[in-house]
């Protein structure tokens, strides 16, 4: 059930897994997009349903058998797997932003797919290539999303605002992206992934310390503390590597 | 088929450990090993030592060093 009460708890959940659904969903499209335009719809989408069939089985499967969990120690691993990953998202994020790694370039990953699709044959009937890479590049992007929602939906007991947050940004961008087409480069992708990086560590830095049962002055509402103080940290980091400028980017990992 | 094809569920079992390690570890060590310092250092100053507000302090201040840090190592590599 939705919880009807909006705590702070809640709004980073919902805010945290709808835009990291969209910015996975975003790279999904990409390639559903060239797979679709090169190939034809058929497999494709058929591709995109099995791979969304496995997704919800998989969030079904796990996120009810997680709150099983004791709490403690669901809280502390929820939190450093959340911690490790947002730190992961947020550190992306500040070099894209700085100019030390390459943007994250949908409309090149566009062309790339669709010159390697153009050179494989097509099947008689259904076509065993659109399908595959179909499935692949949702299931994939997909998996990110599902440990997000099975995580901070266990941890906070609201698996279903979770699931609902994360079917509403596929719906929007799946729908948004069927009418723009081939215009996704056009999405701020390196800001949402800085966002969904400040309130995946903020979360993850609260559940790591629910786990290890330190007491947050202030309850649920220490989050919005912890968003605010990795915001400044990324922002002064950011500032910090512009003013000293960058290498190679290649080097970069 | 391949004859010499390790059995399914060895590659599954292999398939799931090299997404976690790729998930967890990847490109970044260093915030993988950070993230298991900061837990112990909280266990110390919380659960052993008992102090909650230096643990409230501790914990987010860590991770940002962390973060700085592995940013840090990434500016060099890119000045190599």
């Amino acid at each position: 059930m939705i919880a009807t009460t909006v705590s702070s708890g809640a709004l980073v959940l919902v805010v945290a897994v709808f835009l990291a659904s969209a910015v996975e969903m975003v790279e999904a499209l990409t390639i559903v997009l060239a797979v679709g335009h090169t190939r034809g719809w058929r497999s494709a989408l058929e591709g995109v349903g099995a791979a969304l069939v496995t997704l919800v089985v998989l969030v079904a499967g796990f996120g009810p058998a997680l709150v099983r969990v004791p709490t403690d120690a669901l809280h502390l691993v929820i939190g450093a797997i959340l911690m490790i990953f947002g730190m992961q998202w947020l550190r992306k994020a500040i070099l894209r932003s700085s100019g030390l790694k390459a943007m994250h370039d949908e409309d090149a990953i566009y062309h790339e797919t669709v010159e390697e699709l153009s050179e494989l044959a097509t099947g008689p009937k259904r076509d065993r290539i659109s399908f595959v890479v179909a499935y692949k590049g949702v299931f994939l992007e997909g998996l990110e999303v599902v440990i997000l929602v099975i995580t901070l939906g266990t941890s906070d007991h609201r698996l279903g605002l979770a699931s609902v947050s994360a079917a509403s940004a596929v719906v929007i961008v799946g729908v948004v992206g069927a009418i723009v087409a081939k215009q996704l480069s056009k999405v701020p992708e390196n800001a949402m992934k800085m966002g969904v990086g400040v309130l995946l560590v903020s979360y993850g830095t609260f559940w790591t310390g629910e786990g290890l049962k330190v007491s947050w002055p202030g309850a649920d509402a220490t989050l919005l503390v912890f968003v605010a103080l990795y915001a400044l940290a990324t922002w002064t980091l950011v500032l910090m590597l512009r003013r000293e400028g960058v290498g190679d980017p290649a080097n970069v990992a | 088929m391949e004859k010499n094809q390790p059995p399914f569920a060895l590659r599954l079992l292999k398939g799931f450990a090299m997404f976690w390690w790729d998930f967890l570890v990847g490109d970044t060590p260093e915030l993988f090993v950070a993230a298991l310092v900061i837990i112990a250092a909280v266990t110390v100053l919380r659960i052993v030592w008992q102090l909650n507000a230096i643990a409230v302090a501790a914990l987010p201040l860590l991770a940002i060093v962390a973060l700085g840090v592995s940013v840090h190592r990434a500016q060099r590599a890119a000045r190599k």
